[in-house]
């Protein structure tokens, strides 16, 4: 049963359970992503939703319950392994590797499962197709001037692209974005927002974000969290119906 | 261009540095130029870990006098005087003890590394010092000379400075190729931010178990060498001040650069020797020296130098605070 399950959906959860101490962060969660879905989490702060990503990508463990990720159950296997399956995330603050290029930091997303890796006698550089696919990325989003230049010289725009370039440079079949568009001005979220959309891959995707015209507009279902339990889970014109949901998030202006 | 003058001033120091032992320089200064080759090579190693891999590691002192009790035991007691088969076990002797202390050490991150490799190194002492029938406890070993490399004779102070000079320079490439290369951007990677690598695919303790396999080696190497050169070996060789003493070369040099380490090494062996002869307070001399090294010139003298190359060029650049090159000394989340 559990085979047929885990094999129709790209992500599920079942009964995660995540506290710290005596304070449970996670709360039951249960929900499953299927293929090519662009799935939403909204919820208000504290809710648990990047302890959420967090426990899906491996970075701390469960306390109870099981991941399944692309038909395996991934529950106590560590971050790097899920994300050699497949799996990829932005982080909410950015987390780059600010002393490297910023091309040197789309080659260390690039050669990951590459046996290059390994390669000790040759300069990193003289992987000429690497290195210009890394280019490439910085070009589509008009960073390729910046290609030379420290990431930690980069200003805040700039790197939260390049966080999102590194997560799709191999082009993952899950994408976790923690709030890709925190912080960013208007224009340069449309810019984040329309990188999304346009994406033709059928990458599936998770998405927190509280800008909700940036939910409405890039996602087809969303996952309602509030006080580390789902409340609401469904597309979005049942969740804008949702009384629970109108009363204790939205605040009845949807 | 800058390319092509840096091969030349390359080249120069090379030359200069091949002919000294010939050009009438006395003998104490060679024999501190050799010290120097050394400890550049121990450096270096340390540096490997500091600056491109991110872990501050207090334990080089026990792969450095791994390598030396491997060669004084092992020539002593069984007679081997082969030069290659020497060095293979030194070589190997400082993996190994890179590979049981890295499993152990790389349990913890950050401060926690700093204390467990503290601990360790303290451990290998213990051993030196109290399991007197192997390591003759305080008295050491002597007893063993400089084996012939093939058809080579390096007994002699002249031909010893050039094979530690030699060894220096094989060494140098080697590492200066390495962290160029994919698994050095890797390195670089786990020691800018181990979180992100993570996330990407890599497991990050992997590649900090090889930085550590890699940088014993080298250092069992260079204890190889130590052994030679002083034909005696005892727990000193292993102490945490050893230990301390290449952290500080490393720091003196600039963190990351390789060639500071050479510097580095220089500074300390030729300061502590020659204010020793001067003064007997010679040790707060050097350490008021240190001092102001690391207040004025916190990325080293490499960095100082670039710093005062760009000034020249009318560009003002400020030095990255020493906390910030050493992931584990801000105590950041890993």
């Amino acid at each position: 049963m559990t085979a047929a399950i885990a094999t129709e959906t790209c992500l599920t959860l079942r009964a995660v359970c995540k506290r710290f101490g005596s304070l449970s962060v996670l709360e039951d969660i249960g929900f499953s992503v299927e293929h090519g879905e662009r799935r939403g989490i909204i919820g208000p702060n504290g809710a648990g939703k990047s302890t959420l990503f967090n426990v899906i990508s491996g970075e701390i463990p469960l306390t109870s319950g099981t991941v399944h990720l692309l038909g395996r159950d991934v529950s106590n296997m560590p971050a790097h392994q899920r994300a050699r399956l497949g799996l990829s995330r932005t982080f909410q603050t950015t987390t780059l590797f600010p002393r490297l290029t910023a091309t040197e930091n789309l080659i260390l997303a690039l050669q990951a499962d590459s046996k290059d890796r390994f390669q000790c006698f040759r300069s990193h550089t003289s992987f000429r197709e690497r290195h210009d696919e890394a280019l490439q990325l910085l070009d589509r989003v008009g960073l390729k001037d910046r290609a030379e230049m420290v990431v930690d010289s980069l200003g805040y725009g700039e790197k939260r692209q390049i966080e999102i370039l590194m997560a799709i440079a191999r082009r993952p079949k899950l994408l976790l974005l923690d709030e890709p568009t925190a912080g960013l001005p208007q224009s340069d979220a449309s810019l984040v927002t329309e990188m999304l959309k346009q994406d033709k891959s059928g990458m599936t995707m998770v998405l927190i974000e509280h800008d909700m015209s940036v939910v409405f507009d890039v996602v087809d279902k969303l996952t309602v969290l509030h006080y580390g339990r789902v409340i609401a889970d469904g597309t979005l014109e049942q969740i804008r119906a949702d009384q629970n949901v109108q009363e204790i998030y939205l605040g009845g202006k949807l | 261009m800058r390319r092509g003058l840096w091969l030349v001033l390359a080249a120069a120091a090379l030359a200069i540095a091949l002919i000294v032992p010939r050009a009438g320089v006395p003998v104490f200064y060679v024999s501190l130029l050799t010290q120097t080759w050394i400890f550049a090579i121990v450096a270096m190693s340390l540096d490997l870990l500091i600056g491109f891999t991110g872990l501050v590691s207090f334990m080089q002192a026990a792969f450095f006098g791994g390598g030396s009790y491997a060669v004084a035991i092992v020539a002593t007691r069984y007679g081997v005087t082969n030069f290659f088969l020497l060095v293979a076990i030194g070589i190997a002797v400082g993996v190994l003890v890179a590979a049981v202390f890295g499993l152990v050490a790389l349990r913890a991150e950050g401060v926690g590394f700093i204390i467990i490799t503290i601990a360790l190194n303290q451990i290998l002492w213990g051993l030196a010092y109290q399991w007197v029938s192997v390591s003759g406890g305080d008295n050491g070993i002597t007893g063993f000379s400089r084996p012939a490399v093939g058809p080579f004779d390096v007994s002699d102070n002249a031909g010893f400075y050039h094979l530690c000079l030699i060894v220096l320079i094989i060494v140098l490439l080697f590492l200066l190729a390495l962290v160029r290369s994919p698994f050095g951007l890797v390195l670089r990677g786990v020691r800018e931010t181990p979180r992100r690598m993570r996330a990407l695919g890599y497991n990050v303790w992997l590649y900090r178990y090889l930085a550590l396999l890699v940088s014993g080696g080298i250092a069992g190497l260079a204890g190889v060498l130590f052994a030679w050169y002083n034909q005696f070996v005892g727990p000193t060789n292993i102490a945490l001040d050893q230990s301390t003493q290449l952290l500080i070369m490393v720091i003196l040099g600039g963190i990351g650069t390789l060639f500071g380490q050479v510097l580095g090494a220089g500074i300390v062996v030729f300061l502590s020797n020659v204010l020793s002869s001067l003064t007997g307070r010679w040790q707060m001399v050097l350490g008021a020296i240190y001092f102001i090294i690391v207040m004025y010139a916190p990325d080293g003298l490499i960095g100082l130098g670039r710093r005062m190359l760009r000034r020249g060029q009318g560009k003002r650049v400020a030095p990255v605070p020493i906390d910030q090159k050493v992931p584990g000394m801000a105590g950041e989340e890993t």
